[in-house]
């Protein structure tokens, strides 16, 4: 009954302090709407700006699509030139697919290793430590390959060193921790019934790795491999620094040849704005855009399969 | 009640490290009938239970003593073959944990572990575990869907159906219906009383009336150690021990 006394003016003081509160929350709400329009207006110019760009090339210039895609020439300088970015496209995928060859077995068994053989040990030390590899610049990784992988290659297989066998094996390093702590993650929040229910049947530890742990987890598996493709495959600076930066189709893994990223990264400083030359780089940073684009979308569809 | 009996724990005792969870149990599991450890949270029931077929192994730091006899082999002997022991000892937990896999895959799982690879063979196999688990007319159909497709009750009895596929003598059950509803309980003490015809059945539970009905003998268990052992209608009704009494009336626990 207390309610009925009050006057329009008690009441109006009465809720100022709920007033601040809304401010406080409309404040809020429009500090983060306006972060999320930056974003999203950021990430929409950027994928314009590559695609108009890249488009450039076949619209302006007159580049054919497919002589820029199925050509083996890449020779943007001579007369008349040659944008054909057959070799890059190739190299790119080759050095990936390649890392991700000698990577992802390494990785998946030293996931095994740290969860399944010494779970204690290999989350207390193990684990952090793959996390801080994976925190090591590009550069790094670069450099240590120029330093020691391409000497060792040289003298012990042949050949300059330099070349994509050289890039392939400086990505897989490089791809390694991301593998790994993917595939470790997944690993460690598999149900632990899932494993006793195997050892229960009398199955040894190996069976039950082999039979159950495997293919249960197989779908994170591949998220954690497509996610070290997409690192691969879009790397520039350690790749080009031991790739050689031939522009050819390499008939060897000792043979020199170059990436999509290699090629913008050596090629940008050397072309002058709106030319061929430099449309032609951005025509294959689009592709670069593209594929990644492709990259994680499988990684939706595999993350959606795992939730099964 | 002390007569030698084919499956038996003789002293045994349980670490973890330094922690004794079991302390020097001595206790028959007599053929054909079920055994219902009952006692407070933490007394060591679940404990005792696992380390029977050596499912303690597979936690770091824990330790055993004392003796677990089947048909005169020690089963706690450092020689012993853990896996075919386990093909003898079945087990089924209290959440359902069927293997991301068909229902026909998770019954012909243990089988093919032990070399069965005629697809008629197993077919039988996966047939016969299903009936006797009580599931085969509800999944008959569907053998090739997946198993997490299945309800919670469904899921466990074809946990159980998967022990029963590798011929198991003994089937422990650690809680097996505390997460399902009244109706699928009620279908797992079903199976249950079915199932002792052929097999001896060692069964943790919370739930008293549970362990009233289903159960042949009771242990109560308190911090570790056994405190009362005997048939089921002795224990609930006439027990020697007042803790006994106490816990069984809901006073503690």
């Amino acid at each position: 009954m207390e309610h009925s006394k009050v006057t329009p003016r008690e009441a109006q003081r009465r809720r100022l302090p709920l007033e601040k509160h809304r401010i406080e929350d409309w404040i809020g709400r429009i500090y983060t709407s306006v972060c999320v329009v930056f974003l999203i207006a950021t990430i929409v110019s950027i994928v314009y700006f590559v695609t108009s760009k890249g488009v450039a090339t076949f619209a302006v210039n007159g580049v054919g699509i497919m002589d820029f895609l199925f050509g083996t020439r890449w020779a943007p300088d001579a007369s008349p030139p040659a944008f054909g970015a057959m070799p890059a496209i190739a190299g790119s995928f080759l050095v990936t697919l390649l890392a991700a060859l000698i990577a992802s077995p390494l990785s998946i068994a030293a996931a095994l290793f740290m969860t399944e053989i010494v779970p204690t040990f290999g989350k207390r030390i193990l684990q952090p430590a793959i996390e801080l590899l994976s925190g090591i610049p590009s550069v790094v990784y670069g450099f240590i390959g120029l330093t020691l992988i391409v000497p060792f290659l040289r003298d012990h297989v042949g050949g300059q060193g330099i070349g994509v066998g050289a890039g392939a094996l400086v990505l897989s390093i490089m791809i390694l921790p991301t593998i790994t702590s993917v595939a470790a993650d997944a690993l460690a929040n598999l149900q632990r019934g899932q494993r006793e229910a195997s050892y229960a049947l009398g199955a040894t530890r190996w069976q039950t790795i082999y039979r159950v742990v495997l293919p249960t987890v197989l779908p994170a598996l591949l998220t954690g491999i497509v996610l070290g493709m997409a690192r691969a495959f879009g790397e520039a600076l350690a790749v080009q620094m031991v790739i050689g930066n031939a522009p050819f189709i390499p008939t060897s893994l000792l043979e020199s040849a170059s990436t999509l990223t290699s090629i913008i990264t050596l090629g940008m400083g050397n072309t002058a704005m709106n030319s061929i030359q430099n449309n032609a780089l951005w025509s294959m940073a689009l592709v670069l855009m593209l594929m990644t684009f492709v990259f994680i979308m499988i990684i939706r569809l595999l993350e959606r399969r795992n939730r099964i | 009640m002390v007569m030698p009996m084919p499956f038996s724990t003789e002293d045994l005792s349980i670490y973890y490290g330094e922690f004794q969870a079991i302390k020097n149990i001595s206790m028959g599991f007599p053929a054909a009938s079920v055994t219902a450890l009952i006692g407070p949270s933490g007394c060591g029931k679940s404990t005792f239970l696992r380390s029977l077929n050596r499912m303690n192994d597979e936690i770091a730091g824990s330790r055993s003593t004392g003796h677990i006899w089947m048909d005169g082999i020690d089963l706690t002997a450092s020689g012993t073959d853990v896996i075919k022991l386990r093909q003898r000892i079945g087990m089924v937990w209290q959440r359902p944990n069927p293997f991301y896999k068909s229902i026909y895959e998770n019954i012909a799982f243990g089988p093919r572990y032990y070399g069965i690879k005629n697809r008629k063979q197993l077919d039988e196999i996966v047939e016969t575990s299903l009936r006797r688990a009580a599931l085969w007319d509800e999944v008959k159909d569907r053998l090739k869907e997946s198993a997490l497709a299945l309800s919670g009750g469904q899921q466990q009895r074809l946990c159980i159906a998967r022990a029963l596929s590798v011929n198991p003598q003994i089937l422990l059950l650690d809680e097996p219906a505390s997460a399902l509803d009244p109706v699928s309980t009620g279908k797992i003490e079903e199976l249950i009383t079915e199932l002792k015809k052929d097999l001896r059945i060692v069964i943790v539970t919370h739930n008293m009336q549970q362990a009233a009905r289903v159960s042949d003998y009771t242990a109560y268990f308190y911090l570790g150690t056994l405190v009362e052992h005997g048939e089921t209608d002795q224990i609930f009704t006439n027990p020697e021990k007042n803790s006994t009494q106490e816990y069984i009336m809901g006073r503690f626990g």
